[in-house]
């Protein structure tokens, strides 16, 4: 029999129970939505967490001096002197899957402006610490450049906060000197504002300047506290912090026994703690209501048991006038699919609209993803013939002269 | 054409299996039906009527013996060649009408080609028209069965049986649930289908409505006890006109 012709039948029968067709359809119809729905506002969790974590670079990776033992003695990360400008240059030669390199050094102090004063922390850092490995544009003003590094230029960037603090009447900061601790330093930008980190953090407390102005002219020192530096794409991570720990292993002329003296942190690990959470939230949501969904399956294949009985004289009929036991098969799992796949339909439909709801009323970040929408798509299709094939082979398995005489 | 064979039934045997016991259904039947017979088969509840019926219906298959229907052995097909045959060759109209319900009339006739691959949707729908015109019921094609009178039904279920244009049409008590009226009326049909060269086989146990074929077939515990051909036929149709007016309400 052609496609058509079994999905008109089938279509016919299910137009004759239609309250019957509906209520199966119906368990269908909320386990699909539920799947749906809470994949939806598991991944709408994970995705705001890694947006959060991104908006503090995702391809970041931080590299500090370690711990380490003298004399017997462990010694505060913080006091440890391990990182030179040596090693960034080192990187940025020899490292291919990093495409910036930056050391950091920082400085807490007074930063004053007329008659306002802020605690802050100033960050000596390169040009391209903002643009590759931050991702942080301007505000307002211009950059400092290269040259600015070279030649330990006192100009600065800054945060919001302090802007906020320093400038309480709303007037542009640009071209104004402020002073950091004795050092008077020229503003020649702004920074957006980028809210509070992940941690509770806020990232716009902070002065940037060119780096060699914060070494030599405020710390007076020769090491790094941080090197900065970032891959070429969120998937190189792993393979630049191999490269970086190789690279910085032999510029330090560690052996092979030695621990390392300095610790290489990327941002993804950060951000895979954080999703391995949220997805571990999503699996258990998406298993709670694929249960939902089996519950609904065994609803059709119940149905279709006591249709099978139900329509046992119709069953001989069409046996009589010519129908093999294979029309009869496909006829009641066209049914069951039928029932499974509109059901789908109409979940999906279902569980995009609640997802919706949710942002609306609750403003729970939520995400529907097309895989969650295909998947259950397919689960539909897979429940439909899984539960309709044991009925319908029943039905195809009767024997005509029995089923014609049932009452 | 008329010496053409449709049925050749030799030393027909079934066996059922009950438990430990066997119980012998048909013990030897043997009949020939040529093209354009009416044929009535008749015998009390036990003589192997139903089983006659549903070996020649190629419902079931002979234990043992040759049936030929159209020239083909049917106990050398499988299940689905009987499927097959059943849908070329057999036209079958039950007492309970077997419709389909809340299906229209039309659907209904259409049924036996659904299951036909050679046929368009749009040959299917025009041959259905053409048998419900020729019931009778071509202005009922809308119609459910539960809007039609039993007569009606069973009109509507000759239709379906003779949309596939098979060589036979086989009736199970064709008017066993209808009052006489309606069924003489079916008997008419009948005899009008006979006579634009339909072969039908009708199973029934009233001898009224015996009379109305060209022969018939008398069983009894599994065997043919009379074969003879009816001298005396009457017409349905005359039998229906002299039924008096005061029913006709």
């Amino acid at each position: 029999m052609s496609f058509l012709n079994l999905l008109r039948i089938a279509l016919k029968a299910l137009q004759r129970n239609k309250l019957r067709a509906f209520l199966t359809m119906l368990g269908i119809i909320i386990g699909v939505a539920s799947v749906i729905a809470m994949v939806a506002i598991g991944q709408g969790s994970k995705q705001s967490i890694q947006q959060q974590l991104s908006g503090m670079g995702s391809n970041m990776i931080i590299i500090r001096p370690n711990s380490n033992i003298s004399a017997g003695a462990r010694l505060d990360a913080s006091t440890v002197q391990s990182l030179t400008l040596d090693d960034v240059k080192a990187l940025q030669r020899g490292a291919p899957h990093l495409s910036a390199v930056t050391p950091l050094a920082s400085s807490r102090g007074q930063a004053i402006y007329g008659n306002n004063n802020w605690p802050t922390q100033i960050q000596g850092v390169n040009p391209q610490y903002l643009d590759i490995i931050r991702q942080w544009p301007l505000k307002d003003g211009i950059s400092f450049s290269d040259r600015d590094v070279q030649s330990q230029n006192k100009v600065c960037l800054l945060g919001q906060t302090v802007v906020t603090n320093l400038f309480p009447n709303g007037e542009s900061p640009i071209g104004k000197y402020i002073r950091f601790g004795k050092v008077p330093m020229l503003v020649i930008g702004t920074l957006t504002a980028k809210g509070e980190s992940a941690f509770g953090q806020d990232q716009d407390d902070v002065i940037l300047a060119p780096f060699t102005t914060v070494q030599r002219r405020i710390l007076s020192t020769i090491y790094l506290q941080n090197i900065y530096a970032s891959a070429v794409d969120e998937n190189s991570t792993t393979a630049a912090s191999t490269e970086i720990s190789d690279i910085l292993r032999t510029t330090h002329r560690l052996k092979a026994t030695d621990d390392d003296d300095f610790a290489v942190r990327t941002m993804q690990e950060l951000i895979n703690t954080f999703s391995s959470t949220s997805q571990l939230l999503t699996v258990l949501l998406a298993v709670i209501s694929g249960i939902s969904l089996l519950v609904g399956g065994i609803g059709i294949m119940n149905i279709m048991y006591v249709s099978v009985t139900e329509r046992t004289k119709e069953i001989g009929l069409r046996m009589s006038i010519g129908a093999r036991g294979m029309d009869i098969l496909l006829q009641f799992l066209t049914e069951a699919i039928l029932i499974s796949i509109t059901g789908g339909i109409i979940g999906v439909i279902l569980g995009i609209t609640s997802a919706r709801l949710v942002t609306i009323f609750l403003s729970w970040p939520t995400l529907v993803t097309e895989y969650s929408i295909v998947l259950s798509f397919l689960v539909c299709f897979v429940t439909g013939v899984f539960f309709g094939y044991y009925p319908a082979q029943k039905a195809s398995r009767l024997d005509p002269i029995e089923a014609l005489r049932y009452e | 054409m008329s010496s053409q064979k449709i049925l050749e039934l030799k030393d027909i045997k079934r066996e059922f299996r009950m438990g430990s016991e066997v119980v012998k259904a048909l013990k030897g039947v043997s009949f020939d039906v040529v093209a354009g017979e009416f044929i009535t088969i008749m015998g009390s509840s036990g003589s192997g009527k139903t089983t006659l019926l549903n070996t020649l219906g190629c419902l079931d298959k002979p234990s043992d013996g040759t049936y030929l229907l159209d020239g083909v052995d049917v106990r050398k097909l499988g299940r689905n060649e009987l499927a097959r045959l059943r849908n070329h060759k057999i036209g079958f109209v039950f007492q309970a009408y077997n419709l389909l319900p809340r299906t229209s009339a039309l659907e209904n006739v259409e049924l036996p080609l659904m299951y036909n691959p050679e046929i368009s949707a749009k040959e299917r729908r025009e041959r259905a028209v053409k048998a419900l015109q020729a019931v009778n019921l071509g202005d009922r094609l809308d119609h459910t069965p539960n809007q039609l009178s039993g007569g009606q039904q069973q009109r509507v279920a000759i239709a379906r049986a003779l949309v596939n244009e098979p060589v036979m049409i086989l009736a199970d008590e064709a008017t066993g649930n209808l009052d006489s009226r309606s069924s003489y009326s079916i008997m008419a049909l009948f005899q009008e289908l006979n006579t634009q060269g339909k072969t039908i086989v009708f199973v029934t146990h009233e001898p009224d409505i015996a009379s109305f074929s060209s022969r018939t077939i008398m069983l009894r515990d599994g065997k043919v006890m009379k074969d003879s051909v009816n001298e005396n036929r009457k017409s349905a149709k005359d039998v229906l006109a002299s039924l008096p007016k005061s029913e006709d309400y």
